[in-house]
């Protein structure tokens, strides 16, 4: 089973537009697919799950679904948190959080610290994320420490570079399994780092769409893998 | 017959870059009941009839992940066989008569060189030197490398530079602006060349291995079933046709951005 399991959720947009609804039933579609995507993680043991919330690179969406996608968030930590304590899921946050609305920061500030001691399901929700990003804000850190002659570049190392990412946050920041629907075959700037070993899985099924059955169908793909991780078998 | 197909392909976008991950060599071998060594040798030929096809459609650059880091860990007498085969060819790119030559590729090796032995590393340089004014089509071979690794070089060839710059300008460390990205992407080994439009995997595995991770974060994946030395002209055009059809949409991102 994999540990660690990450999520494109794509095709909410496409999910309302097939059925001639407005977008916001889509996100909202979208929603519940992914609350039964967290009870699915808590009952199959996986210990950390991460989503694609929302890319840096989503910014470029008409300001009108972007506030509508912002409006959805709120409500959802506003309405939620009870059951992600009640679930002992704890939440991370990655990406940077500056831009987004300043309601919607303290609200992801308040669930971060609430429930850091929760220990079911670790649920690391990737808003405003770039994988990029998240790289060179990590050399950046280390290129202050060799300005401040802590250490050498030569000593600059994998390891030096992993600790420093937003995915520190996690023991396992290397998720096992990384799943996409809707049928796009891309990382969208996702996770750069953290998937070099990462088994991909992707699905026509529209976000809105994930239940149970396609689920299964991910860990069964996942089973059937042989990770050698360059090496032999 | 591949002239008016490629012809026919031409009407629509043609990728610039495409990405190999060459899979498989050695399942091919076991399928034939072949030794492994045979395995390598019939996916070097399929790499250079990709080449060609390539060549032939337009496309300006090809990348092929030959050898990664994590590569080393096989057994001995394996990694001394692929380095083996990697030395002969690389000779063989020298030729007047060889692919290299008839059709204007110019080669990179791409990676951390250093942990190659002595004659590899000497014919590699010789390759990528004798090789230099050829401009019909670039041929990026990754040997050695790993994204993670290529990423670290860049990070430390950074800090060296920064320092340099502050050393010899005397100014204050306190002035200096923070790493960007173009400060990463100057020192990434693959900084020769732009990133892929398509990056292929076959033999069915579908993950990245370490390879390209900065530079296909927007890029197309096919991860055809066929073992690399089985790999044809079908695969080709089948991932150009995918990337054709995503094309307007990456178009649209990419403005926006």
């Amino acid at each position: 089973m994999p540990n660690h399991v990450a999520v494109i959720m794509d095709g909410n947009r496409r999910w309302a537009g097939s059925r001639n609804f407005p977008i916001v039933f889509g996100y909202e579609a979208g929603f519940r697919a992914f609350k039964r995507l967290i009870e699915l993680a808590c009952n199959w043991g996986i210990g950390t799950l991460t989503v694609f919330a929302f890319s840096s690179e989503n910014w470029c969406r008409p300001k009108a679904e972007t506030d509508l996608l912002m409006g959805l968030f709120e409500r959802i930590l506003r309405f939620e948190l009870e059951h992600f304590m009640r679930e002992n899921i704890r939440i991370s946050l990655i990406g940077d959080a500056t831009k987004l609305p300043k309601q919607l920061q303290s609200l992801l500030v308040d669930a971060v610290e609430a429930t850091q001691n929760n220990s079911r399901l670790h649920l690391i929700v990737a808003a405003n994320y770039s994988g990029r990003s998240d790289v060179v804000q990590a050399c950046r850190k280390i290129a202050f420490k060799v300005k401040d002659g802590l250490i050498d570049p030569n000593d600059i190392n994998e390891y030096l570079v992993e600790r420093e990412l937003e995915t520190s946050c996690t023991d396992f920041p290397h998720p096992d399994l990384l799943i996409r629907t809707s049928g796009e075959l891309r990382m969208s700037n996702f996770l750069l780092w953290q998937l070099a070993y990462t088994e991909l899985y992707f699905t026509n099924a529209l976000w809105p769409d994930f239940g149970e059955s396609e689920f299964l169908e991910a860990l069964c793909s996942f089973q059937q893998r042989q990770r050698r991780y360059g090496g032999n078998l | 017959m591949r002239k008016s197909l490629f012809r026919i392909l031409s009407v629509g976008p043609i990728p610039n870059h495409i990405a190999f991950i060459l899979d498989g060599n050695r399942r091919y071998a076991k399928k034939r009941n072949l030794n492994e060594g045979m395995g390598y040798r019939a996916g070097f030929l399929s790499l250079m009839t990709l080449c060609k096809y390539c060549c032939e459609l337009g496309v300006k650059y090809v990348t092929i992940y030959a050898f990664s880091i994590d590569n080393f860990k096989r057994k001995p007498h394996e990694v001394d066989a692929v380095m083996d085969l990697m030395l002969e060819k690389i000779q063989g790119m020298l030729k007047e008569e060889s692919i290299v030559s008839q059709y204007g590729v110019r080669v990179y090796f791409i990676g951390n060189l250093e942990l190659l032995n002595e004659h590899v590393r000497q014919a590699a340089v010789k390759a990528m030197e004798a090789t230099s004014n050829n401009d019909k089509i670039v041929l990026l071979i990754c040997v050695a490398y790993t994204s993670t690794d290529e990423i670290v070089h860049a990070a430390r060839e950074s800090c060296e530079a920064k320092r340099a710059r502050v050393r010899s300008s005397g100014a204050r460390e306190g002035n200096e602006e923070e790493l960007k990205v173009v400060d990463i992407e100057r020192h990434m080994y693959m900084g020769v060349a732009p990133d892929p439009d398509i990056l292929v995997r076959t033999s069915g595995e579908t993950r990245l291995s370490n390879f390209l991770l900065w530079q296909t974060s927007n890029c197309v994946l096919y991860s055809p079933r066929a073992l690399w030395p089985e790999i044809g002209l079908r695969h080709l055009v089948w991932a150009v046709l995918n990337y054709q059809r995503v094309f307007p949409l990456l178009e649209r991102r990419r403005k926006q951005m």
